[in-house]
């Protein structure tokens, strides 16, 4: 009972609605939590510490076991592929995966390109819907490429389309719907079973009661 | 790509330095002797197999074996599991030998990575396998051993937990029929997909109470009650026979003084998707992968015709290793520097410490260079040192 668990949040987006979710669920977190630059930050009272992480590496340290548990975009989860269970689904960060190009484009290509931040996502998504296309990594502002020429079509996440349409981007066609999600490393999962599931269910509580009310 | 540099080497690979090779080995030595006194024999087999016999019999990934292609075109692995070599072996140079067999191995297994680093491809697993045994007793000894050997190599706390794949497949394909429907909740609980489980279980056109069955089963997880939670979620005859047979399990175990560290969990799957059974892995706390994992695998000897139940486990030394913490070598080291008009003095001196047991290096003293860096590395350095006989200084 007294062992303290590591959780991973992701910093940016995720972070200020996934900190919420935590107090809601009665896990009382420093105030200075949202302030601080620190990247390690102790929740004694909570029985937790935080490692702060970019939101695309919260599964990596779940999986290696320097993290317990973390919060994770489906998104991240579907590029990463990590060994890591998803326990719950946490409602928060709604948005969707996407492809988008210019209206009316030329997409019959021989050698489509995609620009994506997703590459896995990507590459996987058009093998499914049986095209050969040439995927190239980018680290952001991913609408660039189809304005400058540098991709056919672009893989990202949307959540109002306010950035496709201010580019004069259409979406072409939806991926898959896109939430934070509650994981957990397989180890840790057996080795602090009772935290990890009070943990689990404080939030499965919130997350359910939430989905009552809206 | 570039010219490699002198000091690298492929990815995954790793060295292992004297003191680290030291510790591997005491460790090693106490597992081997606590599975040589419960009776099974070691045995080795080759590192390189056919990619159509044991690269395919074996569970591991297909890009994550190592393959080369030998003299005359066949594509060769490096063996990626133990497992499947001895299948091979026990249908093929063991195959009049007659059922029970209990063989054990310590080999160094490898396994390519190819996302980054952090994760080795090369490395040495410490195993047993009991063939031709189908029964409980079977699988108690096999738990008990792996229990045991974790407690003698002074792993603190560490927790093993059993599933058993048969009662979860019965259960599905009680609810959902032998189609596909099973196949795919079987896919999201093999990815660790709750989320993706539980959402798609509540779109399956079922009545509430089997849908309450399908959900119950992520929450089966705990001590020996969980069985007959597990019970209440009416399996089928093949379930409850599951079940009966865990409860067995645990019962044998108590009596091998073994089940304080056993939970039960349905929940949990291997990655070796020839277990058919009960399935195990035993975790270390502050090690985020398991440090022991096995189960029971009853359909691989008849690929290589030698049709039998089995069961195994396998020690992953390097997680166990560092589960282990840093522990004192505790041989003494002993250094004799001699001149060589004393050498004879030496010699007898570094004979009768080696014959208590003790490791001595002898060095003649104008071989080195930096006399004070050297002798750091000892715990005692006797000088024999001019020509005056009998004096240390």
């Amino acid at each position: 009972m007294n062992t303290v668990l590591t959780m991973a949040m992701p910093k940016g987006r995720i972070f200020e609605e996934a900190v919420d979710l935590l107090r809601q669920a009665g896990y009382p977190l420093p105030p200075e939590f949202e302030e601080s630059r620190k990247l390690i930050i102790d929740a004694p009272e909570a029985g937790l510490r935080f490692i702060l992480a970019k939101p695309m590496d919260v599964p990596t340290y779940v999986e290696h076991g320097v993290a317990d548990i973390g919060i994770a975009g489906k998104d991240v989860m579907l590029e990463e592929e990590r060994d890591v269970y998803e326990v719950l689904d946490l409602k928060i960060s709604a948005c969707y995966l996407a492809v988008a190009g210019l209206p009316g484009g030329n997409y019959q290509k021989v050698a489509p390109k995609i620009a994506s931040k997703y590459p896995n996502v990507a590459s996987h998504y058009f093998r499914e819907q049986g095209q050969q296309v040439e995927v190239i990594k980018l680290n952001g502002s991913i609408e660039l490429a189809p304005l400058i020429g540098l991709a056919d079509r672009i893989v990202d996440i949307v959540s109002t389309g306010r950035t496709l349409k201010e580019n004069g981007l259409v979406e072409l066609e939806k991926i898959a719907d896109i939430t934070s999600r509650l994981i957990v490393n397989p180890a840790s999962y057996r080795l602090h079973a009772m935290r990890i599931n009070e943990l689990v269910e404080r939030m499965r509580k919130l997350v359910e009661n939430k989905g009552d009310v809206q | 790509m570039s010219k490699p540099f002198v000091f690298e080497k492929p990815a995954g690979m790793r060295d292992t330095l004297p003191a680290f090779y030291q510790k591997n080995e005491d460790i090693k030595n106490t597992i081997k002797k606590e599975m040589e006194s419960w009776g099974y024999q070691f045995i080795q087999t080759p590192t390189l197999e056919y990619h159509e016999t044991v690269g395919e019999a074996s569970a591991i990934l297909d890009q994550q074996l190592f393959k080369l292609l030998d003299m005359e075109g066949k594509t060769l692995v490096l063996r990626p599991d133990m497992t499947a070599p001895i299948a091979r072996v026990v249908s093929s140079s063991m195959k009049n030998v007659a059922y029970p067999l209990r063989l054990a191995y310590s080999s160094p297994v490898f396994r390519a990575q190819q996302r980054e680093g952090g994760r080795p491809a090369e490395f040495e697993q410490v195993g047993i396998e009991l063939i031709g045994e189908g029964t409980s007793s079977a699988e108690a000894e096999a738990l008990a051993l792996m229990t045991e050997v974790i407690k003698k190599s002074g792993v603190q706390s560490f927790t093993v937990a059993v599933g058993h794949i048969g009662f979860v497949q019965e259960l599905l394909a009680d609810i959902l029929g032998n189609d596909n429907r099973a196949a795919e909740l079987l896919r999201y609980l093999n990815e660790k997909n709750y989320v993706g489980y539980t959402s798609h279980v509540k779109e399956l056109p079922l009545s509430s109470i089997d849908t309450q069955r399908l959900l119950k089963l992520l929450d089966l997880r705990g001590g020996i009650e969980v069985l007959d939670e597990a019970s209440r979620l009416a399996p089928n005859t093949k379930g409850q026979q599951a079940l009966e047979e865990l409860k067995t399990l645990y019962k044998l175990l108590q009596d091998y003084d073994a089940a304080q560290n056993i939970v039960f969990d349905f929940t949990l799957f291997s990655h070796m998707s020839y277990y058919t059974g009960i399935v195990f892995e035993g975790y270390a706390a502050g090690i985020g992968a398991p440090i022991a994992s096995g189960g029971r695998y009853d359909d691989l000897l008849s690929r290589f015709d030698r049709k039998a139940p089995a069961i195994g486990f396998a020690i992953r030394m390097d997680y166990f290793i560092e589960a282990l913490g840093s522990k004192n070598d505790s041989t003494k080291k002993d250094c004799i520097l001699f001149t060589p008009e004393r050498r004879k003095e030496a010699l007898q001196l570094a004979k009768s410490k080696r014959a208590e047991g003790g490791n001595v290096v002898m060095q003649d003293l104008s071989g080195v260079r930096n006399v004070d860096e050297f002798s750091k590395r000892f715990d005692e350095i006797h000088y024999l040192i001019g020509s005056q006989q009998g004096e240390d200084l």
